[in-house]
C-alpha cells in the first residue's frame, strides 16, 4: 500500500519540490524518511486503534502533483455559504488555494496576511521560516510524515500584535475531481500576542468521485490571543477525511476548538493542543451525527504543560445505522503543571443494534495539585422523558428528536459566531429528522 | 510539615521482610523443554499434563512479551530464573510434621496456622513457594462435597474435573505470561463446590515468595456448581529481596448457573526498597467466567505490593442476567509501578457489571487503571458502571486512567467517571482545627477513601487491608 507512494516520490520528488515553497521542501525529505519507517498506522497503533484506514488507504488516488490548475469556479459549486453569516471569505479547491476577488475581503484590518504558503513564502519568507513545520515535524506519526513528503501548499494567516479581527474568516474547503483522488495540503495559522481571530472551515466535496485529504493545520496562538477554530464537515460518503489539528498556545491564551462532522464517509480528527504557557483557556467541543456507514474517529491531546491551566473538553456522538464512531481523550498534565483544572466528557447515543461506539479517556498526570476528571457514557433516549412528551400529545417521533437535538445543544451552544450557530441548528435538526443534510449545490451528496 | 510527613512515609520499611533458611529443591535456573519434562516428571504428572505444558512452552517461544503496558519494566532474562522449587521434606500427614521452621515463618507473618483453624474457622490452604504443604479443614469440607486441594492434588484425585475446566477461561494461548504459566506451573489451588452447596467457611490460601531467584507459577481453578456459593480469599506477602522475582500466576473461575464466587485478594508483594531496588513482578492472568444464567462473580483487590503489578481480573459475563463486581484498591509508593484495572465482557442479556477502583500514588510512583467494558451485539440491555478515582499525595508521582468502553448494541447503557484530585486541603484544616494531627487526618482521609471497597473484604481481611493501607503509606498517609 505504502509502495506505490515510496515509488512516486523517489520518482518524481523534483517536480514534487519544483512546485512548492522552499520551506515545505526543507522537512521534505526527512519526513519521507519518517514515512519510511512509520508507514501508515494501523489498528495496532494505540492511538489509530478505532481507526482503521486500510479501506481507503488502499484506494488508488491521484495527486496533481504538478500543480495543473482545476477548472473550477468556486461560486458555481458551493452555494451553501452559512446564511447571514458576515464573513472574509476565501476558498482552497482540493489543496490549492483560489484567488478570489471578493470585495468583502478588501477591508480586511492592516497587517493582516492571508493567502497560499507558496504565496507568502515570496512575500514574508521570514514569518514561514519561524513556524513552518515547527510543530508538526517532531510528531511521530505516520499520517503527518507523509503530509510532510507531499504536501506541496496550503492555507496560510497572520494576524498581528493586538489585531482583532472583526468578522469570522471563512475557508471554503472544496474537493473536485473527474477521478479518485488525493489531496495533501499543509495550514498555517499564526496569531500574535493579543490578536483575536475567529476561524471557520468548511468542507464540500463535489464529484461523485472517491476523495482522500490529508490535512496538517498548525496554529500558534501568542500571549494573550483569542482564537476560536470551528471546523464543519459536509461531505459525502466516499471522502476520507484525515485532518491533523496542532495547535501551541501561550501564556494567557484563550482557543476554542469546535469539530462538527454532519455528513462524512470515513473521518478521523487528530487535534493535539499544547498548553505551553500560565493562565491558559481551552474548550474543545465535537459534535457527531452518523448514519449509514460512516466512520468517525476523534482523536485529542491537552497537554497541560504549565501550572494554572483550564481545559474544558465535550464530545458528543448520536450514531445510527452501521456508523462507527471512535473517540480518544487523552489528558496529559506534566510534572510542573500544577493548580490544573482539566474536565472532558463524552456522551453518546447509539439509535440502533448495528452502530458502534468506542470510548477511551486516557488520563496522564503527573502532578499532584490537580483537579481532572472524565465522564463519558453510552446509552439511549431517556425513556421516562420520552414518555412524559408522549403523554402531553407529542408523537414519539417528535419525542425523540427534541430529545436528540437537545443532546446536541450544549455543543452547538459554544459555537460564537451567532450565524454560524443557527445554520448548524438548522442543518442538525434536518440532519436527525433524516431529511437531506446536502448543502443546495452538492452535487451527490444524499 | 509536609516535608516531615514524605519522610516518614518513605520510611516506612518492609515489615515482613526475612528469609526462612529451609532447604529447597531446585532445579537449575534456565527454561527449555527438558526443564518442562522435569518439573512434570517431579511432579509425577500424568501424560496429558505433560502434553498440556508442552504444547504451551511451543507457543510461548513464538511469543514475545508485550510492551503496550504504561510501566518502565527492565528487560527480564527469562533464562536466568529457576522455574521450580518445593521444600525438600516431603509432605506433612499432620501439624506437628511441619517443618518449625515454615510455621515459624506463618507465624512472624501473622498467620498462626492452628489459630486460624480453632478460632476463626478458615481452611487455609498454606502455599510456601510452590508446593502445598498443609491443607486443613479439609475434612469437614469434603463431607459437603466441597473439593478444595492443591492443584497437583485435583490432577491426581479428580483428573476429569482438572480436564474439563483447566484452561477453559484463560486458554493456553491467552497472552505471554499466562502461556509462560501454562508451561512450568509449580503447583496452586483447587476448589470444586458441587451442586446447591453454599460453602460454609471463607476459603483461603497463604501464598509467599521464598527461595532466592525463584519464579513463582501458581494456578488457581475455582469452580461453582449450579446454585453454589463460595468465598475465596487469597493474601501475599513476601521476604525481602534485592534481585526481583516474577510472578505469573493464572486465576480462573467458573461459576454455573445461579452460582456466586467471591474472589477477594490482598497483596503484599515485596515492593522493593526506597530506592526502587528488588521487588516482586506481579504479572498476573485473572479472569471468570459466569456461565450459567444469574450467576455471579465478584473480585475485590487490594494491592499494596510489588514492584510492578500488571493485572487485569476480568469477568466474561456469558450466562443471561450474569452480573460480575470489580473492586480495588491499589496503593503505591517510593518507586512502584502499577497498571491495573478491569475488563468486563457482556454477551449474555441483561448482564450487569459494576467496576469500583481507587487509586492511591505517593512517593515517585506510577498508578493507572486500565478496563475495557465491551459489549457484544447481542447483549441486550447490558448495563455498566466505572468508577475510578485517583488520589495523589505528593508532586513526583503520577496518576493515569485509561479506560475503554466499546459498544455494539443501542440497548446498553454503559458508563464510567473518573477523578484525580490531591487530598483537600480543607478537610486537613477541618481535621486539624479539631485537634487531630496532619498526619491522623491523612490517615482518615485516606481510609475513608478506600473505605467503599474495604468494605467488600470479608471481616478478617479488612482489618488486614487496613493494617497494608497503613504500613504501605506508613508514619502518616494512614
Amino acid at each position: 500500500m505504502e509502495q506505490q507512494y515510496i515509488d512516486l516520490y523517489k520518482e518524481h520528488h523534483e517536480s514534487i519540490k519544483k512546485h512548492s515553497a522552499e520551506v515545505m521542501n526543507e522537512l521534505r525529505d526527512n519526513s519521507f524518511a519518517q514515512f519510511e519507517k512509520l508507514r501508515f498506522p494501523t489498528v495496532m497503533l494505540e492511538n489509530y486503534k478505532y481507526s482503521d484506514l486500510k479501506t481507503p488507504l488502499a484506494i488508488d488516488y491521484g495527486l496533481n502533483i504538478n500543480r495543473i490548475p482545476i477548472p473550477v469556479n468556486p461560486y458555481d459549486v458551493f452555494k451553501c455559504d452559512v446564511p447571514g453569516i458576515n464573513s472574509y471569505l476565501f476558498f482552497v479547491v482540493n489543496d490549492a488555494f483560489y484567488p478570489v476577488n471578493e470585495p468583502r475581503n478588501k477591508k480586511l484590518p492592516k497587517g493582516v496576511i492571508i493567502g497560499s504558503i507558496n504565496e507568502v513564502a515570496s512575500s514574508h519568507p521570514e514569518l514561514l521560516k519561524d513556524y513552518y513545520g515547527k510543530l508538526s515535524k517532531t510528531k511521530n506519526d505516520g499520517l503527518v510524515a507523509f503530509n510532510g513528503a507531499f504536501a506541496q501548499d496550503g492555507f496560510f494567516m497572520y494576524v498581528p500584535k493586538n489585531v482583532v479581527l472583526d468578522k469570522p474568516i471563512q475557508l471554503v474547503n472544496i474537493m473536485r475531481s473527474d477521478v479518485n483522488f488525493m489531496a495533501n495540503s499543509h495550514n498555517l495559522i499564526i496569531l500574535e500576542e493579543g490578536a483575536k481571530a475567529q476561524f471557520l472551515i468548511c468542507d464540500h466535496t463535489v464529484d461523485d468521485v472517491n476523495f482522500l485529504s490529508n490535512r496538517v493545520t498548525e496554529v500558534f496562538v501568542g500571549e494573550n490571543a483569542t482564537y476560536e477554530h470551528y471546523k464543519l464537515e459536509n461531505t459525502h460518503t466516499k471522502t476520507t477525511n484525515l485532518s491533523t489539528l496542532l495547535i501551541d498556545q501561550r501564556a494567557s491564551s484563550n482557543v476554542t476548538a469546535n469539530v462538527i462532522t454532519l455528513h462524512n464517509g470515513i473521518t478521523r480528527n487528530t487535534i493535539e493542543i499544547d498548553l505551553d504557557g500560565e493562565h491558559c483557556e481551552t474548550l474543545l467541543c465535537g459534535m457527531v451525527i452518523g448514519d449509514k456507514n460512516q466512520q468517525v474517529d476523534n482523536f485529542t491531546s491537552i497537554i497541560h504543560n504549565k501550572p494554572n491551566c483550564n481545559s474544558r473538553e465535550l464530545f458528543k456522538y448520536v450514531l445510527d445505522d452501521l456508523s462507527k464512531g471512535g473517540f480518544t481523550g487523552k489528558l496529559y498534565v506534566a510534572k510542573d503543571a500544577q493548580k490544573t483544572s482539566a474536565f472532558q466528557t463524552n456522551r453518546n447515543i447509539l439509535l440502533n443494534k448495528t452502530a458502534k461506539m468506542r470510548t477511551k479517556p486516557q488520563l496522564e498526570i503527573y502532578a499532584d495539585d490537580v483537579k481532572c476528571s472524565h465522564g463519558a457514557t453510552i446509552g439511549q433516549l431517556d425513556e421516562t422523558a420520552k414518555f412524559y412528551m408522549q403523554s402531553r400529545g407529542i408523537s414519539e417521533s417528535e419525542a425523540r428528536l427534541l430529545l436528540m437535538f437537545a443532546f446536541t445543544n450544549d455543543v452547538i451552544e459554544n459555537i460564537r459566531i451567532p450565524a454560524l450557530q443557527d445554520r448548524i441548528k438548522l442543518l442538525v435538526e434536518k440532519r436527525l429528522r433524516g431529511e437531506l443534510s446536502k448543502c443546495e449545490g452538492c452535487v451527490i451528496c444524499q | 510539615m509536609s516535608e516531615t510527613i514524605i519522610d516518614q512515609v518513605t520510611q516506612g520499611e518492609y515489615k515482613y521482610g526475612f528469609t526462612t533458611d529451609i532447604e529447597t529443591d531446585i532445579i537449575p535456573i534456565g527454561l527449555s523443554e527438558e526443564v518442562v519434562r522435569l518439573i512434570s516428571a517431579k511432579k509425577k504428572e500424568p501424560e496429558w499434563m505433560l502434553e498440556f505444558r508442552l504444547k504451551a512452552f511451543r507457543h510461548w517461544l513464538t511469543m514475545e512479551m508485550p510492551t503496550w503496558a504504561h510501566l518502565d519494566i527492565p528487560k527480564i532474562d527469562y533464562q536466568s530464573i529457576a522455574y521450580y522449587a518445593a521444600p525438600r521434606k516431603n509432605a506433612p500427614k499432620s501439624l506437628d510434621e511441619v517443618d518449625p521452621e515454615l510455621l515459624k515463618t506463618f507465624e512472624k507473618l501473622g498467620i498462626p496456622l492452628h489459630e486460624r483453624m480453632a478460632l476463626s474457622g478458615i481452611a487455609v490452604d498454606a502455599v510456601m513457594d510452590s508446593v502445598s504443604v498443609k491443607t486443613t479443614f479439609k475434612e469437614s469440607l469434603s463431607e459437603l462435597g466441597i473439593i478444595f486441594c492443591s492443584f497437583s492434588e485435583a490432577v491426581e484425585h479428580h483428573p476429569d474435573l482438572v480436564q474439563k475446566y483447566m484452561s477453559s477461561v484463560v486458554p493456553y494461548t491467552d497472552n505471554f505470561f499466562a502461556t509462560l504459566n501454562c508451561a512450568v506451573f509449580s503447583d496452586g489451588s483447587f476448589v470444586y463446590i458441587p451442586k446447591g452447596v453454599r460453602c460454609p467457611m471463607e476459603l483461603s490460601t497463604y501464598f509467599r515468595i521464598n527461595a532466592m531467584n525463584t519464579g513463582q507459577f501458581e494456578r488457581t481453578l475455582i469452580i461453582a456448581d449450579e446454585d453454589s456459593y463460595v468465598s475465596y480469599l487469597e493474601g501475599c506477602t513476601a521476604p525481602m529481596r534485592d534481585e526481583n522475582q516474577l510472578h505469573a500466576a493464572i486465576v480462573e473461575i467458573v461459576a454455573m448457573k445461579n452460582a456466586s464466587v467471591k474472589y477477594s485478594t490482598v497483596q503484599n508483594w515485596y515492593p522493593g526498597d526506597k530506592e526502587g531496588k528488588g521487588g516482586i513482578y506481579n504479572f498476573v492472568t485473572k479472569r471468570g467466567i459466569c456461565k450459567g444464567d444469574s450467576s455471579k462473580i465478584s473480585w475485590t483487590q487490594v494491592e499494596t505490593g510489588s514492584a510492578i503489578t500488571w493485572k487485569y481480573p476480568s469477568c466474561i459475563l456469558l450466562g443471561d442476567n450474569s452480573s460480575a463486581e470489580f473492586y480495588s484498591v491499589a496503593v503505591t509508593n517510593h518507586h512502584q509501578q502499577a497498571d491495573t484495572g478491569t475488563k468486563m465482557l457482556h454477551i449474555g442479556k441483561n448482564t450487569r457489571s459494576h467496576i469500583l477502583s481507587k487509586g492511591i500514588s505517593a512517593g515517585k510512583s506510577q498508578n493507572s487503571y486500565r478496563g475495557l467494558v465491551k459489549v457484544n451485539p447481542a447483549a441486550e440491555n447490558a448495563r455498566n458502571f466505572s468508577q475510578c478515582d485517583s488520589l495523589l499525595l505528593g508532586d513526583k508521582c503520577g496518576a493515569h486512567t485509561f479506560p475503554y468502553m466499546e459498544v455494539n448494541n443501542d440497548t446498553a447503557v454503559v458508563e464510567h467517571e473518573a477523578t484525580t484530585s490531591k487530598i483537600n486541603e480543607d478537610q486537613i484544616f477541618y481535621c486539624n482545627q479539631r485537634g487531630i494531627s496532619t498526619e491522623d487526618a491523612v490517615g482518615l482521609i485516606v481510609n475513608g477513601y478506600a473505605k467503599e471497597v474495604l468494605n467488600q473484604l470479608p471481616m478478617e481481611f479488612a482489618v488486614e487491608a487496613q493494617k497494608l493501607l497503613q504500613i504501605t503509606l506508613e508514619g502518616s498517609v494512614g
